[in-house]
C-alpha cells in the first residue's frame, strides 16, 4: 500500500497502525495509553497526527491507499499541547514534576509545556495497603492499570467507576485495595505512565534499623534483583551486578549480606523431596510450586480446591529469614530478637507476604529493587565504581539452579535437576531443560523418571494461570508465577519493564547459570552442611516446622 | 454474550429492591462470571441505577441549560430548605431522594422536575411546598 508520510512516498504493510509505521521509521510520537500486546484504547489523545488534513489518534487509526499523513504541524502541536495541559490538570496536585520519574512528565518536558492553567477538580485520599499504594490525585484515567489487572492478570480488582469528570479508578463499592481480591502483583505499577501507583516504602524503617547499634541487620537479595539493579544506575540492560550490589549493601552498614539463592536451593531440596514423596505415594497430582506470593494470594482468593495440590514449602526468602533467626543466630550466639532481616525483592507481593501472621516473624522488611536503588542513592554510593565482593557465609553460597528462579520456568528446571538425580540415583547428562525456558505464557514438557513419565507445565501471568488451571489434571508438576515472565518482570523491578527489557534480563539469568560450576541445588556444600548440622534430612520434622507453611481461604471478591 | 445481559439484569435488580446493593453485585457476579469491579462500574456509570438505598419518592430536578436559566438552582435551594438534602442524598426518614438529571424535554415550561417519573413544570417555592406536603400526607 502506498501512502505519503511527511511528504515522502512510502510503501507500508496493511494491518499496521500509523503509530506502528512511524515507530518503525524512527519518527517519535508521544503516547501514554498504548499497552504492549493489547488493542489500543486511544484515551490519552497525545498521539495526534493529521490524516488527509484531519486530526486523528495515530495509535488507533489505520492508513488507507493513497492517504497523506503529517506527523508534525502547528495544528498538531497546538492540540497536543492543550490535551497535555488538560491531562496535567488532573495530575499536577501531588506530582514533583521530575521528568525521569514517569512518562507524562517526560512528554511534558519534550513538547515544551511549561504553564498549566487549570486546577484539579477533585481531591482524593490515597489508597494505602501493605504493598501497593494508589494516589488518585495523580491519576489521568488512562486505564492502563485496569487493563493490566484485567487482561494481563485476569484479577479484575479495579475498574472505572462513575461518569464524566467524576470518573475514577477504584475497586468495587469504593473499597480499599486491601479489602478486595487484589493479589498485590504490582503489574499496575509498571502499567501506570504517571506514577500514580507505587509500592509502600519501608526505607525509613530499614534506615532506622541500620542506625540502631543493638540490632544485627541481615540483608538478603533475590536472584532477579542482580540482573535488573544495574539499569537504575545507567548500566546496559541485562548486566549482572551481584558483586557490586553486595559491596554497596555492606558499605551501607548491613551486618551480614546473605543470598536468597541459598534459600532457593533449600526450597528445591524441600520441594524436590516433597515431589518424590508424592510420586512414591501416587499423589495428589499436580503438585504446584509456592514460591510466588502473588500466586499464593491468587489461589487463596479464587482456587480453594487447590489446597491439597499446593506444595507446603515457604518461599525462599522466608526460609532464609527463618534460618537466619534460628540456625545462624545459634551459631554466632545472638538473640533472635536482636536480628532484623531485610529482603531485597523484585516484588510488591512479598511485602504483603511478610505481613502474614504465620510468616511475620521470619522477615521484618521487604524492599523492592527500585527502593534499593533509592537507598543506594541516598547513601551517595557510586555503584559503577565499586569492586565486586562476595556474599557472607554460612547462608551465602548458591548454585546455578537457584539463580534461574528469577525467570519463568526456573523453579521447574531447578526442581527437575534435583528430583531427577535424587529420584533415580543417576547423573543428569544435560541439565538444560529447554522446554521450561523462554518468555511464552504457558510451557509444557515431560521428563522420564525411572520409567515414569513426569509431565510438567509452567505458567506466568494471571490470565495464563487461569488457562492452565483448566487442564491441570494432565500434569504432575506445575510452576506458577503471577507476573509475566516471572520475577524478572516483577512489580518491584526498575522502570521501564517491558518485553524487550525482560528478554535481556532473562538472557543474563541463563548466562549466569552457565557460569556456575555447581548447577544443581543438592550439590551446594552449604546446604549439605546445613542438613548435617541442623535440619537432619529434607522433609524431616524440624525442616517441616521451620520451612513449611499453610494457607488460608480468602473471599473471592 | 453474558456481558450484554448485564444491563437488563441490573435494571431488574433496581426495580426489585430500589437500589443495587453490594450483596446483589456479588450475587450477579457469581451468576454471570462478570467481575464485581466491572458490575459496580456499570452501575455507577448510568444515572438510572443507584448503589445506595433510595427514598420512597424520587425527585429528579432538570439541570439542562434552559431550566438553569429559568432558575433550577432556586428549585434545589427551596428543596434543601424543606427536605434538608442536597442532590445525591436521601432524607433520614427515607421518604425522599434528590437527584439532578439532564433535559427532560420541558424547556418551554422550566424549571421542571420529575417526581416518581411524573413531570412538574413552572416550579416556584409555593408550588414545591404543596407538592412535598402532598407526598408527606
Amino acid at each position: 500500500m502506498q501512502i505519503t508520510l511527511d511528504k515522502r512516498q512510502i510503501k507500508v504493510e496493511e494491518g499496521k497502525t500509523i503509530l506502528d509505521i512511524c515507530k518503525e521509521r524512527g519518527i517519535e510520537i508521544p503516547t501514554l495509553c498504548i499497552f504492549e500486546g493489547l488493542k489500543p484504547e486511544a484515551r490519552c489523545r497525545l498521539c495526534l497526527v493529521e490524516l488527509n488534513g484531519k486530526l486523528v489518534t495515530s495509535c488507533s487509526t489505520y492508513p488507507h491507499e493513497g492517504c497523506e499523513v503529517v506527523t508534525d504541524s502547528p495544528l498538531i502541536k497546538k492540540h497536543r499541547m492543550i490535551n497535555a495541559e488538560l491531562l496535567m490538570a488532573d495530575h499536577i496536585a501531588t506530582c514533583n514534576m521530575d521528568p525521569n520519574s514517569h512518562d507524562l512528565c517526560k512528554i511534558i518536558e519534550k513538547i515544551g509545556l511549561t504553564r498549566i492553567r487549570f486546577d484539579p477538580i477533585h481531591k482524593y485520599k490515597q489508597d494505602l495497603s501493605e504493598s501497593v499504594i494508589r494516589d488518585d490525585n495523580k491519576c489521568i484515567n488512562c486505564g492502563k492499570c485496569i487493563r493490566a489487572c484485567g487482561e494481563i492478570m485476569d484479577v479484575h480488582a479495579i475498574d472505572f467507576i462513575n461518569r464524566g469528570h467524576n470518573e475514577k479508578v477504584s475497586p468495587y463499592s469504593e473499597h480499599k485495595l486491601h479489602d478486595v481480591a487484589c493479589i498485590k502483583c504490582g503489574q499496575c505499577v509498571h502499567a501506570c505512565p504517571v506514577g500514580a501507583i507505587y509500592e509502600r516504602e519501608h526505607l525509613y524503617e530499614v534506615v532506622q534499623a541500620l542506625k540502631d547499634k543493638k540490632k544485627h541487620v541481615i540483608v538478603q537479595t533475590a536472584p532477579s534483583v542482580r540482573v535488573a539493579l544495574g539499569e537504575e544506575f545507567g548500566m546496559p540492560q541485562g548486566s549482572i551486578v551481584t558483586g557490586k550490589m553486595v559491596a554497596a549493601l555492606r558499605k551501607m552498614g548491613f551486618d551480614k549480606v546473605f543470598d536468597t539463592n541459598f534459600g532457593a536451593d533449600l526450597t528445591i531440596m524441600e520441594e524436590g523431596t516433597e515431589f518424590l514423596k508424592r510420586v512414591k505415594n501416587g499423589g495428589p497430582f499436580p503438585m504446584i510450586t509456592t514460591c510466588c506470593p502473588a500466586w499464593i494470594k491468587f489461589m487463596e482468593h479464587f482456587e480453594h480446591k487447590l489446597f491439597p495440590n499446593m506444595s507446603t514449602c515457604k518461599s525462599p526468602h522466608e526460609m532464609l529469614g527463618n534460618l537466619a533467626k534460628s540456625y545462624y543466630a545459634d551459631k554466632v550466639g545472638l538473640n533472635k530478637k536482636d536480628i532484623v532481616v531485610v529482603s531485597i525483592m523484585p516484588c510488591t507481593a512479598k511485602k504483603f507476604e511478610s505481613t502474614r501472621p504465620e510468616l511475620k516473624s521470619d522477615v521484618d522488611y521487604v524492599l523492592t529493587t527500585r527502593e534499593l536503588a533509592k537507598l543506594i542513592r541516598t547513601y551517595k554510593i557510586d555503584m559503577t565504581k565499586l569492586k565486586d565482593e562476595k556474599f557472607d557465609d554460612p547462608l551465602g553460597e548458591s548454585t546455578g539452579a537457584a539463580l534461574i528462579f528469577g525467570a519463568t520456568g526456573g523453579v521447574m528446571e531447578a526442581a527437575l535437576r534435583t528430583a531427577y538425580e535424587l529420584g533415580t540415583g543417576k547423573t543428569l547428562k544435560d541439565v538444560d531443560f529447554m522446554a521450561a525456558r523462554g518468555t511464552d505464557g504457558i510451557k509444557t514438557g515431560s521428563v522420564d523418571l525411572d520409567g515414569k513419565t513426569i509431565k510438567f507445565a509452567v505458567a506466568s501471568g494471571g490470565a495464563n494461570i487461569r488457562k492452565l488451571l483448566k487442564e491441570k489434571d494432565k500434569y504432575h508438576f506445575i510452576e506458577m508465577m503471577a507476573c509475566p515472565s516471572g520475577c524478572i518482570g516483577g512489580g518491584g523491578q526498575p522502570w521501564p519493564t517491558n518485553k524487550a527489557v525482560i528478554k535481556k534480563r532473562m538472557e543474563a539469568i541463563y548466562a549466569g547459570d552457565k557460569g556456575f560450576k555447581l548447577r544443581k541445588s543438592h550439590e551446594n556444600p552449604s546446604i549439605k552442611k546445613l542438613y548435617k548440622e541442623f535440619l537432619g534430612e529434607p522433609g524431616s520434622e524440624r525442616a517441616h516446622k521451620l520451612l513449611h507453611t499453610h494457607y488460608h481461604k480468602r473471599d473471592r471478591f | 454474550m453474558v456481558q450484554d445481559l448485564l444491563l437488563p439484569i441490573l435494571k431488574h435488580e433496581q426495580k426489585k429492591s430500589g437500589y443495587i446493593s453490594e450483596a446483589a453485585i456479588k450475587r450477579i457476579s457469581i451468576q454471570t462470571g462478570i467481575p464485581v469491579s466491572r458490575i459496580f462500574g456499570v452501575a455507577t456509570f448510568y444515572s438510572m441505577f443507584h448503589t445506595k438505598p433510595q427514598g420512597k419518592n424520587m425527585i429528579e430536578v432538570c439541570h439542562g441549560p434552559s431550566c438553569h436559566l429559568n432558575g433550577s438552582f432556586n428549585v434545589l435551594k427551596s428543596l434543601y430548605k424543606s427536605l434538608k438534602i442536597k442532590p445525591g442524598e436521601t432524607t433520614k426518614d427515607k421518604k425522599f431522594s434528590l437527584h439532578t438529571c439532564s433535559c427532560i424535554g420541558c424547556c418551554d415550561k422550566g424549571p421542571a422536575m420529575l417526581l416518581n417519573g411524573k413531570q412538574y413544570t413552572l416550579l416556584d417555592e409555593t408550588k414545591l411546598k404543596a407538592i412535598i406536603k402532598k407526598c408527606r400526607s
